[in-house]
């Protein structure tokens, strides 16, 4: 399919663009052509495709988890019921193991982190040139398929995270302790700022890295999916050569988008732990 | 990378599933799981209770039994014993009562043989007065001779 572009360069990067909707340079609103126009749009314009796939996989997954919490009987689960109930023992487990206070919040935060990244992982697996090409067919001039390779999404995860664990910093030890979580360790304290600077490094490195993490991954196992889909436009050994890199890659993916899901979410307990924790 | 409004629209999808997933489907879901384990845990407590007293209930029969044939052997004891009592018993009583059908026949007898012995001497007598009569050849006043025969019958 590679051979509809001028060059794989252009193929690449029509493929790694969103579908950003917003106020072009001349004040007209509309979808923006290229990653230059995406740039000039500024920061009130709006991936139109990030926001459909990660609500639609968002609400696919509540909807099947809220039909299992209806129909759930205490006596013996089947199917779906089943499959949740697995899902859920799995991130209760790991919450009590990661995070040793009481917080109701945590494990509906955790099991929701979990199931979305996850999802929205595994909308990678699904073939580069499928959704994009039949987009384009419908008249969408850009669609970027995996919400978790756009790092406004991974971002506004990690923020509202990182808002909460700021929000539970502050409840479980008070304004003036927090502050001296961060200024008076871990040297003594007439360096404080030399602490303040460290620890606020530490703080604010939490929602980046969480947030860069997952992009990273996803950005890049994306990126090779396209690189192995770029064969395809050759000769047909170059593309039965692909097609079995796509398939071994996949398989290998499978493993990423569960582990990259788990990692967003341990991290996610961990962070919350650490700002329920009084220490010193 | 290229941040926009995205964000924003992310954060708040993001905290609205949240919200929703602890309102509406963690807690019916984990309410469940607790009730069934709640539930095994009640089963298992009742099975092991049954176990239990199935075990008491068993021990409980074998010495119900235990006991039941105690008193069967004491019951058959006793009843032997009465049964050899009473046979003792019969034996006692009838060989009194032969003694005393025997008393009673004696006495019969010897009351006949009196009897016949009188009714020998009445006829004794009156062979001897018939024969005496004879004897006489005369008529003999029986008044006269009373006293006589009398002192005959005595001496028969």
């Amino acid at each position: 399919m590679a051979s509809e572009y001028h060059s794989s360069g252009e193929y690449i990067k029509h493929h790694l663009q969103n579908l950003t909707y917003g106020q072009h340079v001349d004040g007209t609103w509309g979808f923006a052509h290229g990653a230059e126009e995406a740039k000039a749009m500024g920061f009130w314009a709006i991936n139109v495709d990030s926001m459909l796939f990660s609500i639609g996989l968002g609400v696919l997954f509540l909807f099947f988890f809220r039909m299992a919490a209806k129909r759930a009987t205490v006596g013996v689960p089947a199917g779906l019921q089943n499959f949740v109930e697995w899902v859920i023992e799995f991130i209760d487990s790991t919450v009590r193991g990661s995070f040793s206070h009481r917080n109701a919040l945590v494990a509906p935060l955790a099991l929701t982190v979990f199931m979305w990244v996850f999802l929205m992982n595994m909308m990678d697996l699904i073939p580069v040139d499928w959704l994009p090409y039949a987009a384009s067919m419908a008249g969408v001039p850009y669609l970027k398929v995996v919400p978790s390779t756009d790092p406004n999404v991974t971002f506004g995860m990690s923020l509202s995270i990182f808002v909460l664990v700021l929000y539970y910093s502050v409840k479980m030890k008070g304004a003036g302790g927090f502050f001296s979580e961060l200024a008076f360790q871990p040297f003594p304290k007439f360096l404080f700022p030399v602490n303040l600077l460290l620890e606020g490094v530490g703080l604010i490195a939490k929602p980046i890295s969480l947030a860069l993490r997952l992009f990273g991954n996803m950005y890049a196992g994306e990126m090779i999916f396209i690189l192995i889909a770029l064969m395809f436009g050759g000769s047909w050994i170059l593309a039965l050569f692909g097609g079995v890199l796509q398939w071994a890659w996949a398989v290998f993916h499978i493993l990423i988008i569960t582990l990259q899901a788990f990692i967003f979410m341990t991290l996610t307990i961990v962070y919350l732990d650490m700002a329920h924790a009084e220490h010193h | 990378m290229n941040f926009n409004a995205t964000l924003i629209g992310q954060s708040v999808t993001f905290i609205f599933f949240v919200w929703f997933c602890m309102k509406f489907v963690w807690p019916p879901i984990m309410n469940a799981l607790e009730t069934r384990k709640k539930q095994i845990a009640d089963g298992l407590a009742a099975g092991d209770r049954g176990k239990h007293e199935l075990e008491l209930a068993a021990k409980k029969a074998a010495d119900k039994l235990r006991e039941a044939k105690a008193q069967a052997g004491e019951v058959i004891a006793q009843a032997d014993k009465r049964a050899a009592q009473i046979i003792e018993e019969a034996k006692m009583a009838a060989k009194e009562e032969g003694d005393r059908q025997l008393a009673a026949a004696q006495a019969n007898i010897a009351q006949e043989t009196n009897r016949a012995r009188e009714s020998l001497r009445d006829q004794v007598a009156a062979l001897a007065v018939a024969g005496a009569e004879k004897i006489l050849r005369r008529e003999v006043n029986a008044q006269t001779h009373a006293e006589l025969l009398g002192q005959l019958k005595a001496e028969l």
